[in-house]
């Protein structure tokens, strides 16, 4: 279909990320998650099936997970974005990270960002109150390698639920 | 993908104005529906996207029975609201059975009752026979394989299924929308908010381009009424109804006062069971009422054979949430 009024396409974003803010002329069709990646250099957050379905792009926006592949960087003004290169401080990492490496929460590794993200956002939720809790509140970050047990281990440790 | 403009609108009446002066353009809220098609399958191609997602319509308000919710509330924040909990527990259920948390975060009421279907024919460009793409075209779906498909309201012309599970329980509840155009606001109820695909699947609900879901309405429940929802479905979470049930029962002495019944997974729209309804009323809450309510909503299927268990499924569906509400079991 041919555009017959001419129309900017292209938006002016100033993106705040993990504290520090960037400002960006981009297309107007691209993802927060292609903006990180792409014009940010922060590659930490995947793109896994790029639909909505897997979760590992999945990042805070303003406090609240969601997922960066459906969500426009345009839309993103104003707002905080956290990445998983956001969650260490002073060179320690977060809680949910050392749980990760310690309960060998993953095989391969591509959905971990995705996955640890979604756990510090579900304890921030109160989520975390049983493992069948823990397993329906990550039901939105899928594991292809199958390392959900050990991922419901680090997540139930975080918690101060010890073994259960 | 074709190039758009991307605006974000400050006020409601400009963006209604902005949408409605313009073919081309779309609303945009939170994006699970509206990206995914653009961006993603290439199935719509606006030219431009109106971001309304700034707009001051995130208020949930409750007075005289009714709980207003703005159309920019997201599905976990009307999840969390406590009086959705105590007068229309199911809403909640409805609401924390669908999508991931994080989609939720993102998903909004008005974007819930907009979302267009999954049905894999529609969402593949490259199909041509699609009657909701295309008008005319013909339906691959009918033809074809098909397992998440509508067989209540459906036809030759059309299979496509309504998705939503905060519906089912919405439509059940006589939910009303409030719309605003350019020349006022109106507002309709859920039940007859949607258009059944006829002989035009394209033509999916009663809003005129550029009007705008501004907020719902939800009369809530008598004291005393007990409702539930039950999803059934191929995965234990994450994973769209094969079919799903709402139901509401204010029951005394034995006897059932009130019925509200609302099905998923089965409808091309969000379907009340209305011939259900009249067979539960006056009638004693017993488990050969529960088995002729669910005869009576499914007595006129349209099905392919990829969606005939369907049939025996929803009717199970059925009897067993009206089972779990009444705590009468068989």
């Amino acid at each position: 279909m041919e555009n017959t009024v001419s129309a900017d396409t292209h938006v002016d974003v100033m993106l705040r990320v993990n504290g520090s803010g960037r400002q960006l002329r981009l297309d107007s069709r691209v993802t927060l998650l292609d903006a990180l990646r792409d014009e940010l250099d922060l590659t930490g957050t995947k793109k896994g099936c790029d639909q909505g379905a897997c979760g590992a792009c999945t990042v805070l926006l303003d406090g609240k997970r969601v997922l960066s592949c459906l969500t426009l960087a345009a839309q993103c003004e104003g707002r905080e974005v956290t990445t998983i290169e956001g969650l260490a401080t002073d060179g320690r990492l977060h809680p949910v990270q050392e749980a990760f490496i310690r309960h060998d929460g993953f095989q391969c590794g591509y959905c971990t960002p995705g996955q640890i993200m979604s756990a510090v956002a579900l304890l921030q939720e109160g989520r975390a109150g049983s493992d069948e809790e823990i397993r329906e509140f990550m039901s939105g970050n899928l594991c292809r390698c199958g390392a959900y047990p050990n991922i419901v281990a680090a997540i139930r440790e975080v918690a101060g639920r010890g073994s259960e | 993908m074709r190039p758009f403009e991307y605006v974000r609108a400050d006020d409601v009446a400009a963006a209604v104005a902005l949408v409605s002066a313009d073919p081309q353009a779309e609303y945009l809220a939170g994006g699970t529906t509206e990206l995914d098609l653009v961006l993603k399958d290439g199935v719509l191609e606006p030219g431009r996207l109106v971001d309304i997602t700034r707009l001051p319509l995130r208020g949930i308000t409750f007075a005289e029975d009714t709980l207003r919710v703005g159309a920019l509330v997201t599905m976990e924040e009307l999840a969390a609201d406590p009086t959705v909990s105590e007068r229309v527990p199911f809403v909640r259920e409805a609401l924390l059975a669908g999508a991931s948390p994080q989609l939720r975060n993102m998903a909004t009421i008005g974007g819930n009752l907009l979302q267009r279907t999954r049905c894999r024919y529609f969402r593949d460009s490259t199909v041509m026979a699609c009657n909701k793409r295309t008008p005319g075209s013909g339906c691959a779906a009918v033809r074809g394989p098909a397992r998440m498909h509508a067989i209540l309201g459906a036809s030759e012309h059309c299979i496509a299924l309504h998705a939503s599970d905060l519906c089912v329980p919405l439509v059940a509840l006589d939910t009303v929308v409030d719309i605003q155009g350019v020349d006022g606001s109106r507002g309709v109820p859920l039940t007859e908010f949607y258009v059944l695909p006829g002989e035009r699947p394209d033509i999916e609900n009663v809003l005129r381009h550029g009007e705008l879901i501004t907020q719902i309405r939800i009369p809530l429940l008598p004291v005393g009424t007990r409702s539930g929802y039950l999803k059934v479905r191929d995965r234990a979470s994450y994973e769209f109804a094969l079919t799903s049930a709402a139901a509401a029962l204010l029951i005394e002495d034995g006897t059932i006062v009130r019925a509200r019944l609302a099905l998923g997974g089965v409808g091309t729209v969000p379907w009340r069971a209305s011939e259900a309804e009249e067979i539960l009323h006056g009638a004693p809450a017993a488990d050969r009422t529960f088995r002729a309510a669910a005869g009576a909503a499914l007595r006129d299927p349209f099905t392919v054979a990829g969606t005939a268990f369907k049939v025996e499924l929803a009717q199970r569906t059925i009897v067993r949430i009206l089972q779990d509400v009444s705590g009468v079991q068989s």
